[in-house]
């Protein structure tokens, strides 16, 4: 994997993705012991987030800097004078010339890409516009690994916002890898999964079921992941009202669920997934958060050091 | 039908054969010809065809097409075959195909697209997904043009 771009999740087999799984294994343990690693000494790594998220950035650059490497990272108040004229290539390029690795984040859907197409170093999409955030998807399937001690096999339900919500996108892009036993497609029908991700789901024969509400196959479901249905995405409030609460996840909606369901969520979280989850056997999502340093140094040493 | 084509046979230009029955006119659209240059043209539309059941046929007097129109007459006619005669006879057959990428020539239809943004050095690229019906993926965000959206760019944008 040595010098790979991480653009989509799609550009890993699946015996990749479970090597990063191994590798991540192997960080957790080294992070629970305490032990101080300096594999990635004396590399450096650029986060360029143009869009800003204070988890992922910081996720990645505590993972560098807990392999021994070095971050740089490009201050918003660059990010503002580039309105005045520093094109997003130009910045890719000195950014290159500095470090060894670089994670973009961006609005614009393919900046990722674009970038990898430019630099000459590894690049890692952090997130671009309403696409992919492959080490998200990542992160996510490493959880369900981790909690149910497989990914095939199982009934997934993803909620929420599968049209725009770049999280929800990966992680059913990342099931396509594997052979989950049924996904169900759970959204309102404005926010329903585009063409191409259904055409992915056909085109390796995985079993779905596009469905409007949680309450008819909670009881079916293994792992259920939550995204949010936000209200930006509905040009008549009256329509949002109306579906929020059948997308709101709550300790009550969870009566009749498997007792090991799996309850993940990309966070942070507004008010689709309530407090009173928290307290519940279900709730994984604050661990599948810590996930995200261990998997992104098991990440960053294969693509470094191989 | 044949004793027609024959009558308007040409000394020397380009026919282009087996284009999709209604599609001839986005052709000669597509080339810039609108008739006002003063060549001879004769479009056939909707003869019968054994390879498409209906075809449109094109003849142009006194032009040889480029390479880059022949690309573009792929998008929109993919079973087109161009004749290149002179002194009355073919002297060069080509099927035209669909190449697996498209660079370059067309625009990405989501805004929120990277190629989309003005005063970034890069070029549109999709890769073609199907040939019949026509589909092509933006290699960099993912959204698709259809036939139409090819058809509306290519003839559209001469104007
Ligand atoms: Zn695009």
């Amino acid at each position: 994997m040595k010098g790979r771009d991480v653009i989509t999740v799609l550009d890993f087999s699946r015996s990749e993705v479970e090597r990063v799984f191994e590798e991540t294994d192997a960080m957790q343990r080294a992070l629970e012991r305490g032990e101080r690693l300096d594999v990635l000494r004396g590399f450096v790594m650029a986060t360029a987030f143009f869009e800003p998220s204070t988890r992922t950035k910081l996720s990645f650059q505590t993972a560098m800097l807990r392999l021994g490497g070095s971050c740089i990272d490009l201050p918003p108040e660059e990010l503002s004078s580039r309105a005045k004229g520093e094109s997003f290539a130009d910045t890719i390029r000195m950014l290159d010339a500095y470090a060894d690795v670089i994670v973009v984040r961006h609005r614009l859907e393919g900046a990722a890409r674009f970038a990898a197409e430019i630099a000459a170093h590894p690049v890692i999409n952090g997130g671009d516009g309403t696409r992919d955030h492959p080490t998200q998807a990542m992160i996510d399937l490493y959880t369900v690994r981790k909690a149910l001690g497989r990914i095939d096999g199982l009934v997934y339900g993803v909620l929420g916002d599968l049209r725009y919500g770049r999280a929800a996108r990966s992680f059913i892009l990342a099931l396509t890898l594997f052979n989950p036993k049924k996904i169900y497609l759970i959204s309102p029908p404005q926010l329903a999964s585009r063409p191409e991700i259904i055409e992915r789901i056909r085109e390796r024969s995985i079993e779905y079921e596009e469905v409007r509400s949680l309450h008819e196959v909670i009881s079916e479901l293994d792992v259920l992941y939550v995204t949010r249905v936000q209200r930006e995405r509905f040009p008549d409030p009256m329509e949002y009202e109306k579906v929020r609460g059948s997308y709101r996840v709550t300790a009550e909606s969870l009566k009749g669920a498997k007792p090991n369901l799996v309850v993940l969520h990309p966070l942070p979280r507004v008010d689709e997934l309530a407090y009173d989850v928290d307290a519940t056997q279900h709730a994984w999502y604050f661990r599948q958060a810590s996930f995200g340093v261990p998997l992104r140094m098991a990440l960053l040493k294969l693509i470094l050091r191989g | 039908m044949e004793r027609e084509l024959r009558v308007s046979k040409i000394a020397e230009g380009t026919v282009i054969d087996h284009i999709d029955a209604g599609r001839a006119l986005y052709v000669l659209k597509m080339l810039g010809l609108t008739g006002s240059e003063g060549l001879t043209i004769a479009v056939v539309m909707n003869v019968p065809s054994k390879k498409l059941g209906r075809k449109d046929i094109v003849k142009v007097e006194g032009v040889i097409l480029r390479g880059d129109q022949v690309s573009k007459i792929a998008l929109i006619a993919p079973s087109a075959t161009i004749n290149i005669i002179r002194n009355y006879e073919v002297v060069e057959k080509v099927k035209v195909s669909v190449p697996p990428l498209v660079e370059g020539l067309l625009r990405c239809a989501n805004p929120s697209c990277i190629t989309n943004q003005a005063g970034e050095p890069v070029r549109s690229r999709f890769h073609v997904v199907s040939v019949r019906p026509l589909r092509l993926r933006c290699e960099y965000c993912g959204a698709e043009l259809s036939h139409e959206d090819v058809v509306s760019q290519l003839v559209g944008g001469r104007e």
